[in-house]
């Protein structure tokens, strides 16, 4: 229980500081990296190419292990097929983005920063609740 | 910008692994979408580990991210319109760029690579149309 408490709050204080260096957590920096047809700054694509690597890598030990160090089973492989819920659903996310250059990590994490952000973040609370109520399910 | 490039690689190996190790050790997919809007309805058993990654997510980028550092939010009408869009829609794709950028495609998910396919798109065509507009 404290193993899964302390790496719970470690994977935290990493994806904190990794946002932080990478410059994610600046929306003119994402808004610069979505802008291709513009002054395109395309350096955030390292923090793709640095971040799946690693987790892969990660990943790939779990899976030799077959089942999690702080015990229980590993998730699974998604379940589920292209629909137009995982499409449409990721294009409304995608509007949503490149109008703030906000995702919701660094949306959380800038709250530290700047606290007009917390704008954002409500909203974002209540636009999974709708889609929580829309679909009748508790995910 | 080979700067750029050196924290944006430093940043994302950070990201990774804490993406690994809440999967090795926990047997759990970082998704913040998902963390998040776990935390909005009727509390899971795991609550505490959402709790703590959040907590540890504002130290982290706290301690880290550059004193005083000035961030160019939009104005509150488009902050709030935004929000509500990615919070519907990182829902209804049931991930957003941690859970299928980076946990979804790191596995091979075909799922997170058209997911991750779209949200990147459409968000490079509406910061295009927003300069026309």
């Amino acid at each position: 229980m404290l193993i899964r408490a302390a790496v719970a709050l470690l994977a935290g204080l990493l994806f904190g500081a990794g946002l932080a260096l990478s410059g994610m957590i600046n929306p003119a920096k994402v808004l610069g990296f979505l802008d291709i047809a513009g002054h395109w700054d395309p350096s955030l694509a390292g923090v793709m190419a640095a971040a799946i690597p690693v987790t892969a890598l990660l990943y790939r030990l779990a899976g030799k292990r077959g089942s999690a160090v702080a015990g229980g089973p590993l998730p699974g492989p998604a379940k589920g097929i292209v629909d137009f819920r995982l499409v449409g659903g990721a294009a409304v996310f995608g509007l949503g983005w490149g109008l703030a250059g906000l995702c919701p990590g660094p949306a959380i994490a800038d709250m530290v920063l700047d606290p007009r952000v917390m704008i954002f973040v409500v909203a974002m609370a209540v636009g999974m609740v709708v889609a929580k109520r829309l679909s009748g399910s508790g995910v | 910008m080979l700067s750029d490039i050196l924290y944006a690689l430093a940043g994302g190996g950070l990201i990774g692994l804490a993406a690994g190790l809440f999967f090795l050790v926990n047997g759990r997919i970082l998704g913040i979408s998902g963390l998040a809007s776990a935390l909005l309805g009727r509390w899971p058993a795991r609550w505490l580990e959402n709790v703590l990654f959040f907590l540890g997510l504002l130290i982290g980028t706290a301690l880290v991210a550059r004193p005083g550092i000035a961030l160019a939010l939009g104005s509150p009408v488009r902050l709030a319109v935004a929000g509500i869009l990615v919070g519907f829609g990182v829902r209804a794709a049931n991930g957003c760029t941690s859970g299928h950028a980076v946990c979804g495609l790191a596995r091979g998910s075909k799922r997170s690579l058209v997911a991750t396919g779209t949200f990147i798109a459409v968000a490079m065509a509406t910061v295009a149309l927003a300069k026309v507009f």
